[in-house]
C-alpha cells in the first residue's frame, strides 16, 4: 500500500479568507478617491509628496528591520506603505522632500518600530510623523498651496486654510461655500480636501468590513453636537480641516483604537470633543491630529473600562 | 429565528452529504474496543483472551459512577486485551475481538412497550443508559446517565436536545433525524423521564428543513416536546449557547447546565437511548459522516471499534488531494495521526482536508475580530497572549477557563494567530496547577 504522510495539527482546521495585509491594502484602495481628488486640486505637488512619503516610510521600515533588527523585512504586510500614504494625506502639497523624509523616519522609526513594529505601537505612526513636523517646521507645515496649483510644486502660491482663516478672523463661517468643501476647492493638506471622496472611501471600508461604523460616526456625531452647543457652524466644522480624514482613516487604525464597540464609541466621542475644543479655544486652528493621539493614549484605559460582557458572568461581582 | 446572543461565525457549511441516506457498513474481521472512549474512569474488562462473545455482549463494565460499560459489536472470540495506538497517536488499552461467526442479535424485537416504559422510574432508565454504554455522541462522550442525573439539591425542568449540528461537513445527526425521527422523539421522551424534566426543546439549525419537518410531524400531537428552528450559526450546538438560544437562560460561568434546571443531550444520544430501552440494544454502532472535497462521501452506520481506515476504504478511499484527515468536524475535530486506529463512540465524522497547513502567522494588530466572534464574551487576543507569556493568573482572571474551545477566534483572525491553541494550553496548565 502506498505510504502517505498526513499533516497533524490542532483545530480549527479551516480559516476565514482575508489577511491583515489584505485589510491594509483595502485601506490603501479606499484612499484612492481622496488621492485622486487632491491631485486634481493640488496637481503635481500632491503626487510628489505622496510618492516620497510612501517610499520614505517603506525605506525606513526596510532599513530598520533588515539592518538594525536583522529580521526579515515586513514590507509585504502593507502597513508601511499605508503609513506613508496616510502621512502624505496629512501634509501640504508644497512640502520639500527632505522634510517629508524626516516625517517618514519619525513616523516609522519612532512611531512604530521603536515600540516593536506592527501591532505594538501606542500612537498612530502617521500622526506621530505629522505632529513632529508640525511642531518642528510650523511655517512649512501651515503654508497651504491654493487649489489649482497645477504643475507647481515647491513654488506654489499659498494661503490659509478655511479653519485658519476663521481663526485669524479673516473669514467668517457664513462666507464659506459648502459645495467647495465637498469637492475640494479649498486649501489644506492632501487629505483635507474633497469631503465626498473621503466619504466614498469610508463607505467602501465599512461595506467591505475592514472597519465598523462606530468610530467614524462617533467622532463626527460628537464633533457636530459639541460644536453646535458652542455655537459653531456644523457644515464647516465637519467638512473642512482633517475631521473626515481623521474620523475615517486615522482614528480607525486597528492597533491604536479600542477593541469593543462601546469602547470605540467613547474613543470616537473623545476625539470629536477634543477636536472642537482645540479648534475653538486652542492655539492651533486644527486639532484632529492631537485629539486622535490623545485618545490613542487613552485606548488601553478604554479597553480596560469597556471589556466585553462575559457569558454567564452577569451575577458575579467585578 | 432563535440563536445565541453574543459572537459566533458563519463558516462555509459544506454539507455535501446532506441528502445521503444512512448506509449500513458490515463489520470487518476484527474490531478494537478502546476501554477509555468516554470521559471518566475507563471501563474494566470482564472477558479474557479466548472467550467467545456474541454481538451486544458486555465485554467491559463501568469503572465507576462516571463511566459506562462496553459491548462487542460482533460475535466472535476475544483475541486479547492490550495496548493499541489511538488516532491521536497515543497508546491506550483495548479489547480486540476477532469476528468468527454471523452476528445473531438483531435488536428488532420490542423489549419494552409503552406500558412497561410508563412503569419505569428515572433511576431505571439511567441504569439502562449506563449498562448500555451510552455516552454523548456529539463528541464530548460524557456518560449519558450522569448527564441525566440531577446534581444534589437541583432538579431539571427542561431537557434541551441538540440537533444543531453546527460543524461544517457533518450530516450524521441530520441523516438520523431525517430517517429515524420517531426513534429520536421516543428517545427524547425517555430522556425526559430519565432526568425528570417536564418538557423538551429540540433545537435544529434551519439548514436542515427536512429533519425539522420529520421531527415536527412526529411530535405534532405532543404538548411537552417542541422542535425549534435555530439560526445557522457556529457554535449553535455549544451547550451554553444552545441553552441560551432555546430557553433564554444563561448558565453562569464555571457552572453546569443543571444550575439553570436544564439537561442537554444530543439527538443521536437520544436515539441510542430509544434503542437501548425499547430493544435492549447497547451502544455498538453509530452514524458517521465521511466527507470532504473530491470524495463522494456519505453517512454510514458503523460498528464501534472498526479501523478508521476500513470505514474510509468503504467510502471510496483517501482522495489524492488530501493533506489532512479530521476526526469530527473541521472546527473542533482532531487531525488523525493514525488511521489504522479504531473508531470510537464519539467520532461523528471523517473529513478530508486539502489544506494541511495553516496560513502564515503575522503580528496581532488588535482588529478585535476575535472579540466580536467569541461566543463566551472573552478577549481571545488577550488571554491567548497571557497564556503564551505564562501569566496564567491574569489569564484566569480574564476568564480563560470559560473558553469552550470552539475555535471561532482562530477562524476569524486575519493574522492567522493560533489563539485557540494558546488558550487550550493555558487551560491545561491552570487545571494542572489547581490539582497540585
Amino acid at each position: 500500500m502506498e505510504q502517505r504522510l498526513l499533516t497533524v495539527s490542532l483545530p480549527p482546521h479551516i480559516h476565514a479568507p482575508g489577511t491583515t495585509a489584505g485589510a491594509m491594502w483595502r485601506v490603501v484602495v479606499a484612499l484612492i478617491p481622496a488621492l485622486a481628488c487632491s491631485m486634481w486640486v493640488f496637481g503635481l505637488g500632491a503626487a510628489v509628496v505622496t510618492v516620497i512619503s510612501v517610499l520614505a516610510c517603506m525605506g525606513t521600515e526596510y532599513f530598520i528591520t533588515r539592518f538594525m533588527l536583522k529580521r526579515r523585512p515586513t514590507l509585504g504586510d502593507g502597513s508601511a506603505a499605508l503609513t506613508g500614504l496616510l502621512l502624505a494625506m496629512n501634509l501640504p502639497s508644497n512640502l520639500p522632500p527632505w522634510t517629508i523624509v524626516i516625517g517618514a523616519v519619525v513616523a516609522i522609526g519612532i512611531g512604530k518600530m521603536a515600540f516593536g513594529g506592527l501591532g505594538c505601537n501606542i500612537f498612530n505612526p502617521a500622526l506621530v510623523g505629522r505632529v513632529f513636523l508640525l511642531l518642528s517646521f510650523p511655517v512649512q507645515m501651515t503654508s497651504w498651496p491654493l487649489p489649482g496649483a497645477g504643475m507647481e510644486y515647491l513654488d506654489a502660491a499659498t494661503g490659509a486654510t478655511v479653519l485658519g482663516a476663521i481663526k485669524m478672523g479673516e473669514l467668517s463661517a457664513s462666507d464659506i461655500n459648502v459645495a467647495d468643501l465637498l469637492v475640494g476647492n479649498t486649501g489644506g493638506s492632501l487629505g483635507e480636501v474633497g469631503a465626498l471622496a473621503l466619504i466614498v472611501g469610508g463607505l467602501f471600508l465599512v461595506l467591505s468590513k475592514v472597519i465598523t461604523w462606530h468610530i467614524p460616526v462617533s467622532v463626527i456625531a460628537s464633533a457636530a453636537l459639541f460644536s453646535l452647543s458652542v455655537g459653531g457652524d456644523i457644515a464647516v466644522e465637519l467638512l473642512s480641516g482633517g475631521l473626515l480624514l481623521g474620523a475615517i482613516f486615522m482614528a480607525t487604525d486597528y492597533v491604536t483604537s479600542p477593541m469593543t464597540r462601546s469602547g470605540m464609541l467613547i474613543y470616537g466621542a473623545g476625539i470629536g470633543v477634543i477636536t472642537i475644543i482645540i479648534r475653538h479655544w486652542g492655539a492651533y486652528p486644527e486639532g484632529v491630529s492631537f485629539a486622535i493621539l490623545l485618545m490613542n493614549g487613552c485606548t488601553p484605559l478604554i479597553n480596560r473600562l469597556c471589556r466585553p460582557k462575559r457569558f454567564g458572568a452577569e451575577r458575579r461581582r467585578r | 429565528m432563535l440563536t445565541f446572543r453574543k459572537g459566533g461565525i458563519h463558516p462555509p457549511q459544506n454539507k455535501f452529504t446532506e441528502s445521503r441516506p444512512i448506509e449500513v457498513l458490515e463489520a470487518p474481521g476484527s474490531v478494537t474496543l478502546l476501554l477509555g472512549q468516554h470521559i471518566g474512569a475507563p471501563s474494566v474488562p470482564v472477558v479474557k483472551a479466548g472467550d467467545a462473545v456474541s454481538r451486544g455482549q458486555m465485554v467491559a463494565k463501568a469503572g465507576g459512577f462516571v463511566s459506562v460499560a462496553l459491548h462487542s459489536p460482533v460475535s466472535g472470540v476475544v483475541k486479547g486485551v492490550r495496548q493499541v495506538r489511538t488516532a491521536d497517536g497515543m497508546m491506550a488499552d483495548a479489547i480486540i475481538i476477532e469476528r468468527t461467526s454471523d452476528d445473531a442479535a438483531t435488536y428488532t424485537e420490542l423489549l419494552r412497550d409503552d406500558e412497561q416504559v410508563e412503569a419505569m422510574s428515572a433511576e431505571e432508565i439511567r441504569g439502562i443508559a449506563r449498562e448500555a454504554g451510552l455516552v454523548g455522541l456529539g463528541g464530548a462522550c460524557f456518560p449519558t446517565h450522569v448527564k441525566l442525573t440531577p446534581p444534589e439539591g437541583t432538579a431539571f425542568d427542561t431537557l434541551v436536545v441538540n440537533g444543531a449540528e453546527c460543524e461544517p461537513y457533518l450530516t450524521c445527526d441530520d441523516a438520523l433525524m431525517r430517517s429515524c425521527a420517531s426513534g429520536v422523539i421516543d428517545g427524547v421522551r425517555l430522556a425526559m423521564k430519565g432526568c425528570g424534566a417536564r418538557r423538551a426543546v429540540i433545537g435544529v439549525e434551519d439548514n436542515k428543513p427536512e429533519a425539522i419537518a420529520q421531527l415536527e410531524r412526529e411530535c405534532a400531537t405532543m404538548t411537552d416536546v417542541v422542535v425549534e428552528r435555530l439560526m445557522t450559526k457556529y457554535p449553535q450546538g455549544g451547550e451554553k449557547q444552545l441553552i441560551e438560544a432555546l430557553t433564554g437562560r444563561r448558565v453562569p460561568s464555571g457552572q453546569l447546565p443543571a444550575s439553570v434546571g436544564v439537561a442537554v443531550v444530543n439527538v443521536a444520544t437520544a436515539f441510542s437511548l430509544h434503542e437501548a430501552v425499547r430493544f435492549g440494544k447497547p451502544l455498538i454502532e453509530r452514524v458517521v459522516t465521511v466527507s470532504g472535497l473530491d470524495v463522494p462521501g456519505g453517512n454510514y452506520r458503523v460498528p464501534i471499534g472498526v479501523a478508521i481506515d476500513y470505514l474510509i476504504e468503504a467510502a471510496g478511499g483517501v482522495p489524492a488531494s488530501t493533506e489532512k484527515i479530521i476526526l469530527g468536524g473541521p472546527m473542533m475535530g482532531r487531525a488523525a495521526e493514525n488511521i489504522d486506529a479504531p473508531l470510537t463512540k464519539g467520532m461523528s465524522g471523517v473529513v478530508f482536508m486539502e489544506q494541511g497547513h495553516r496560513p502564515e502567522v503575522t503580528p496581532c494588530v488588535r482588529c478585535a475580530r476575535c472579540v466580536d466572534a467569541c461566543p463566551m464574551g472573552l478577549e481571545p487576543y488577550l488571554i491567548s497572549t497571557l497564556a503564551r507569556v505564562g501569566d496564567f493568573e491574569r489569564a484566569a482572571e480574564r476568564g480563560i477557563s470559560d473558553c469552550i474551545e470552539c475555535g471561532s477566534c482562530a477562524y476569524v483572525c486575519p493574522s492567522a494567530r493560533p489563539l485557540t491553541d494558546y488558550i487550550r494550553y493555558g487551560k491545561v496548565i491552570i487545571r494542572r496547577n489547581k490539582k497540585k
